[in-house]
């Protein structure tokens, strides 16, 4: 009996050519993003200096020269005040999703609403901060730091209702068997069980904000000095990175690469600081 | 002490009122959450008034857009969005499918751990990074060897030449579009992982036990199990590219004029409000960027939650 081979051949070939494009298709995707990291290294160590550190960002055709430190500490400021009101929030929505309205319509609701506000667009963030702070009253990092935490809210609320979910069903009722309050059993085993994966939410929002620019251009706006107070325009490092690239200024444009530099590394390092702990804590349960 | 229990009635209401906090605050805290989309929501709406009672649903077929006589209209920036975003889809979707076959099926098992992990490293970077790339390494790169060819083999061929005509300087809705595909990249790639890894392991070793190829068995066993969760993980990606702001602010061009060229500069919703919204020139201008803020939310609101119902029934099904 002849086996008609052609068949076979026609589906190995087919099979060749769509994994050959798979292979093309990996190899282009991270060609290009390594090519990315590769020039973003390339272009923002060339700045690196101990100026970049210790001097303010430098005024429009003042060549060379210049830093960013303003925008590095407003940068800093706003993010811990954005993670500072939006994990506490966060990590109570969650709780509420996860302890309490498990099953619930609230909770089903709020879910699918954190959802959709997961992945909204930043800049209709900063519309909503501007109408509600800004307007009336004028650019502050207050609002900066309002609209970075209804960027960490979602991401926070999200992880931590997860992480709860995890904590097996058994240990709640342990503790409820031994008398333990409600909020106790929340406290001190549901939280503690479920530590390491909420802090790699925390992470993961901070990672988020460091990066962020469209909620801070209209909210925070830029500040071209050294300032501290909280109730004025904030430099912040994302801001200044967007002028400072599309300026025909030389060392206008270097300190954009270092700044983006700066950037990327802290998101990396947060990352892979997150990615370290969640794996630590798979490894302990 | 009371009785034999060893618990006084002061812990007890201690207790009780603890719990009663824990509760109440949990409880409002998650109500936060549906505040602030109303909030959103409520401020996009009124801020938007001024605009939609004096320029009215023409805004949105007006190509003009002059802020100082206060003639405006958001139809080249509505373009531009959908575009954009469409163009970045057609690029990252085959892409990202690929490197999610070769992921799962095709690279060696050492190596999958750490490219899934640059991906989702990758996912991770700041847009502005994207954008600032787009702007000095790519768009120069794009117009010497793309732009300005393709320009020249269409000269005079009827509708090409209109498509890959006009001003050539390498920034564009093309260009835009490209560097949002590489944008939304790693985050499609993960997702259409993590579907694809779902996939129990069993029916694809019958597959493959019958004699199918790989491919055979990623068309007919992989796909159809989890379509409905790669089709979520685009309109995620899609829902990123609509919105997203400082990767194409950089490379659209910023012109709020309408050509059919996909060379031409052009300008998105977001690119737009990033741009004027901090300088707007009259309440006007400001109201019609708050308008046209309103109508990007709505249109990421329809294909997120979109996107939702589609992962959540496949979850669902994971749950049977």
């Amino acid at each position: 009996m002849a086996l008609d081979t052609s068949l076979y051949a026609r589906r190995r070939v087919t099979n060749q050519i769509v994994m050959l494009l798979a292979w093309a298709a990996a190899a282009t995707g991270l060609v290009i993003l390594a090519l990315i990291l590769f020039t973003l290294f390339y272009n923002g160590v060339a700045g690196v200096s101990i100026a970049v550190f210790t001097e303010m960002t430098p005024p429009p055709g003042s060549e060379p020269g210049g830093g960013l430190l303003n925008a590095i500490y407003g940068t800093l400021v706003m993010t811990i005040m954005g993670t500072a009101i939006g994990t506490p929030v966060g990590i109570l929505a969650g709780t509420y999703m996860a302890e309490y309205g498990l099953g619930t319509r609230l909770a089903t609701v709020v879910r699918f609403i954190n959802d959709i506000l997961l992945s909204a667009p930043s800049i209709v963030i900063g519309l909503f901060v501007y109408g509600i702070m800004v307007k009336g009253s004028g650019f502050s990092g207050w609002a900066g730091g309002v609209a970075l935490s209804l960027l960490v809210l979602p991401v926070v609320v999200r992880t931590t209702e997860d992480m709860l979910r995890l904590v097996p069903n058994g240990l709640r009722e342990a503790a409820s068997a031994l008398g333990s309050p409600r909020s106790h059993v929340i406290v001190k085993v549901a939280y503690r069980a479920a530590k390491a994966g909420m802090l790699t939410g925390i992470l993961l929002a901070v990672a988020r904000i460091t990066g962020e620019t469209a909620p801070l251009l209209f909210t925070a706006l830029n500040n071209p000095n050294w300032s501290t107070d909280m109730n004025g325009a904030m430099a912040n490092l994302p801001v200044v990175i967007f002028k400072f690239a599309g300026s025909p200024y030389e060392n206008w444009r270097e300190l954009a690469w270092t700044g983006a530099l700066i950037v990327t590394m802290a998101v990396l390092v947060l990352n892979i600081g997150a990615r370290m702990l969640s794996a630590q804590s798979k490894a302990n349960s | 002490m009371a009785g034999s229990s060893g618990i006084s009635l002061s812990t007890l209401r201690q207790h009780n009122f603890w719990d009663a906090v824990m509760r109440h605050a949990t409880r409002t805290a998650a109500l936060t959450v549906l505040l602030v989309l109303g909030g959103v929501i409520y401020t996009l709406v009124v801020g938007s008034l001024p605009a939609l009672n004096q320029l009215g649903l023409g805004f949105f077929s007006s190509q003009r857009w002059n802020p100082v006589e206060e003639n405006l209209g958001g139809l080249t920036a509505i373009y531009g969005t959908l575009i954009t975003a469409l163009i970045a889809l057609v690029i990252a979707v085959p892409i990202s499918l690929g490197i999610a076959i070769f992921i799962t099926e095709l690279c060696p098992r050492w190596l999958r751990r750490p490219i899934g992990i640059a991906i989702e490293l990758l996912a991770g970077i700041p847009s502005i990074i994207y954008g600032i790339w787009g702007l000095f390494v790519f768009a120069p790169v794009f117009r010497d060897w793309f732009q300005i060819p393709v320009n020249n083999a269409v000269d005079g061929i009827p509708i090409l030449s209109t498509v890959f005509g006009g001003q050539i300087n390498g920034y564009g809705i093309l260009t835009a579009g490209i560097i949002l595909s590489i944008m939304i990249l790693p985050y499609i790639t993960s997702i259409t992982r993590d579907v694809f890894e779902t996939v129990p392991a069993v029916l694809k070793e019958s597959a493959y036990g019958l004699g199918s190829t790989t491919w055979e068995v990623v068309r007919k066993v992989v796909l159809p199990y989890s379509g409905a969760g790669v089709i979520g993980g685009i309109m995620l990606g899609l829902g990123r590219a609509l919105g997203e702001t400082m990767a194409v602010t950089f490379v659209v061009g910023n012109s709020h004029r309408l050509t059919g060229s996909l060379f031409s500069p052009g300008t998105t919703i977001s690119a737009s409000i990033a741009n004027e919204f901090a300088e707007a020139e009259n309440v006007m201008h400001e109201s019609a960027l708050t308008l046209l803020g309103l109508t990007l939310f709505v249109i990421t609101f329809i294909v997120l939650a979109a996107a939702r119902l589609m992962l959540l029934r496949l979850e669902q099904r994971k749950g049977n």
